[in-house]
């Protein structure tokens, strides 16, 4: 029981991160992030790069990540959704566009890192073991840890610093914040390249632990949004309760059902089709129309 | 019968004469056999984009099609195989059974609207691939392979449809049962659209609130029309685990979904042909950059996204837009 809900809070910190990232650019830009697992990729791979092959201290490569994601990020708003959502006739538009972008950065990882599974040494060794009771590694605790500070510092910023005031306006209504002197095309930018970050923050973090491939994207994405749906989309706590949820379910599914075969995430979506016809906008979200 | 509804009678027959006899005659002189596989290809998937294209009809983006394709192929493969029905017949069973899916499923997330009903399809096609996984009927991973060919159809001992097993040449066999597919599913889409219902559909695309204030019934119609969508891709996926042969969980993944998608996208949301056109379009940029090797994927999705920044509303508002500066 125990060991269960410490895998759930472990596997929640870091879905919850994943969420975060996704939730933040739907809320700024109305935009459904098809490449975020592609980018949560992508910043494992530079950890590994930076960590693994040259050897250097992990928070170095750990913020490379964040860095490489933050201008990739920026790049992506500024030349390719921002043109894009300014010119086309139907919203869904950006959907094709974040489709295409998702296969372009499997494409760009693919020439760049090879597709290989890549796994690095552990950053810490030893197990922590409180009776038998719950077993885990010193390395997964720490990586918790280090993703719970995260999304404390994250919900820090975007609570008290002037940037995140800037950003919660214009989810909030874009039209008003422009009106009170927000910048909307640079905060944006800023935003998207934020949730980008967060993505390859999260790559960095669990490369120690599970390694990356080039197929991880994918359902990495889907699990993202199963998270934004339970919690409520474009709500920064909506993605943490989400986060956590996910994760909590997995664990105890893992435990439970196993015997059955791999039936986890049919049951947790069976679960979520009952709860969306009785909540359709998620735990936390705001109801429309 | 005005001069526009003669030009397109005329387009029309120009068109089948093209795929019926000038596409077969063409590949026989050149003598490239495999670009029959790459055409029936084209045809079924257009007809599951199709479906989709019918989804966006009323304002719901759909990633969810290669569910229903791949609740399709194995309904099909399971009634051939296991209860030994003719495929002829497993192949309307597919649509319906997927449609019914759809229906059952269509009741709670019909009710989802733009970005969260794009996501929850999206999930659904990974479910299903983990439905098949898991489901003993299926046969898990390993899949239903060596499925017979379609057998014999026939009505008071007329052959209508020979057994493909005893014809030399099953592929283009195949070639002109999904043409017909194509022909038949995008007439009906036609009359579809140019009827009450695609009026109804229409209003709701514009605004559900105000379509149903003035007595339009969208729960009714959104499940009906998600059911059509999904009858057309449970009978594209059919005929497609029909002519491999074979069908495994990864048939439909979450790419071909939005591979879909995108050739609605591609092809234009407001043109019934739209989805035709768009699966040629990339399936055929696909294939044709099949020589780049590992630059591929690469030059595919670079073009795909230069395209949405030329043309963002479709490749079809090309020619329309050249039209409207013709007439003015």
């Amino acid at each position: 029981m125990e060991q269960v809900v410490a895998n759930g809070i472990y596997l929640g910190s870091q879905y919850a991160m994943i969420a975060l990232g996704l939730t933040l650019i739907f809320a700024l830009m109305n935009v459904l992030n098809f490449a975020h697992g592609q980018m949560y990729v992508i910043g494992g791979f530079v950890t590994y790069t930076f960590y693994g092959q040259f050897q250097m201290p992990f928070l170095l490569a750990l913020l490379m990540s964040c860095l490489t994601l933050t201008v990739l990020g920026a790049l992506i708003e500024k030349f390719l959704f921002g043109p894009v959502i300014r010119r086309s006739a139907r919203e869904e538009s950006t959907m094709l566009l974040a489709a295409g972008i998702a296969f372009l950065l499997d494409a760009i990882i693919l020439l760049v890192f090879g597709e290989k599974q890549r796994g690095v040494p552990k950053i810490v060794d030893g197990v922590f073991n409180w009776d038998f009771r719950i077993i885990m590694p010193y390395d997964r605790i720490l990586i918790c840890a280090l993703a719970i500070l995260s999304i404390v510092a994250f919900i820090t910023f975007m609570q008290f610093s002037r940037t995140g005031r800037a950003l919660r306006a214009l989810a909030q209504d874009r039209d008003a914040a422009q009106l009170m002197g927000v910048n909307v095309n640079r905060y944006s930018m800023i935003g998207f390249a934020l949730g980008a970050m967060l993505a390859g923050l999260v790559g960095g973090l669990l490369v120690t632990i599970t390694g990356v491939n080039l197929g991880m994207g994918g359902p990495t994405s889907i699990k993202a949004f199963l998270m934004v749906m339970i919690g409520g989309a474009g709500v920064i706590s909506g993605a943490i309760v989400g986060g956590f949820i996910l994760g909590m379910l997995e664990a105890v599914g893992l435990a439970v059902l196993s015997q059955y075969g791999d039936i986890t995430y049919l049951v947790i979506f069976v679960a979520l089709m009952i709860f969306l016809t009785i909540r359709p906008q998620g735990l936390m979200g705001k109801p429309w129309g | 019968m005005s001069r526009a509804a003669i030009y397109r009678l005329l387009a029309v027959a120009v068109f089948l004469v093209a795929i019926f006899w000038f596409i077969p005659f063409l590949i026989d002189v050149t003598g490239r056999w495999n670009f029959y596989y790459t055409l029936t290809s084209v045809a079924l998937l257009s007809v599951a984009s199709a479906g989709v294209w019918l989804t966006f009809y009323i304002g719901r983006i759909n990633i969810g099609q290669g569910a229903f394709a791949l609740i399709g192929a194995y309904v099909s493969a399971i009634l051939v195989t296991k209860a030994g029905i003719s495929f002829w017949y497993s192949l309307p069973l597919a649509g319906l059974f997927a449609g019914l899916v759809a229906v059952l499923i269509g009741l709670p997330i019909l009710r989802l609207k733009g970005v969260y009903f794009a996501m929850i399809t999206l999930v659904l096609t990974e479910v299903v691939r983990l439905a098949a996984l898991a489901l003993p009927i299926t046969n898990g991973a390993k899949g239903i392979v060596s499925i017979p060919l379609p057998s014999e159809l026939s009505v008071f001992d007329i052959t209508i449809i020979p057994d493909f097993s005893t014809i030399e040449n099953p592929k283009l066999a195949f070639y002109y049962t999904a043409c017909a597919l194509m022909v038949i599913c995008f007439a009906a889409m036609y009359r579809i659209v140019n009827s009450r219902l695609g009026q109804l559909c229409r209003s709701m695309q514009q605004n559900e609130e105000l379509a149903a204030s003035v007595g339009v019934n969208i729960a009714y119609l959104r499940v009906i029309v998600f059911a059509i969508s999904s009858f057309l891709g449970g009978v594209g996926g059919a005929m497609f685990g029909a002519i491999a042969q074979s069908v495994y969980p990864s048939s439909f993944v979450v790419k071909d979904s939005i591979d879909f998608m995108l050739n609605c996208f591609l092809g234009g949301l407001g043109y019934v042909f739209g989805p035709m056109l768009g699966t040629l379009t990339l399936y055929f940029g696909w294939d044709l950059l099949f020589e780049l090797g590992k630059y591929q994927l690469l030059v595919y999705s670079s073009v795909l996204i230069l395209l949405i920044l030329v043309l963002p509303n479709g490749l079809l508002s090309i020619r329309l837009n050249r039209f409207r500066r013709l007439r003015s």
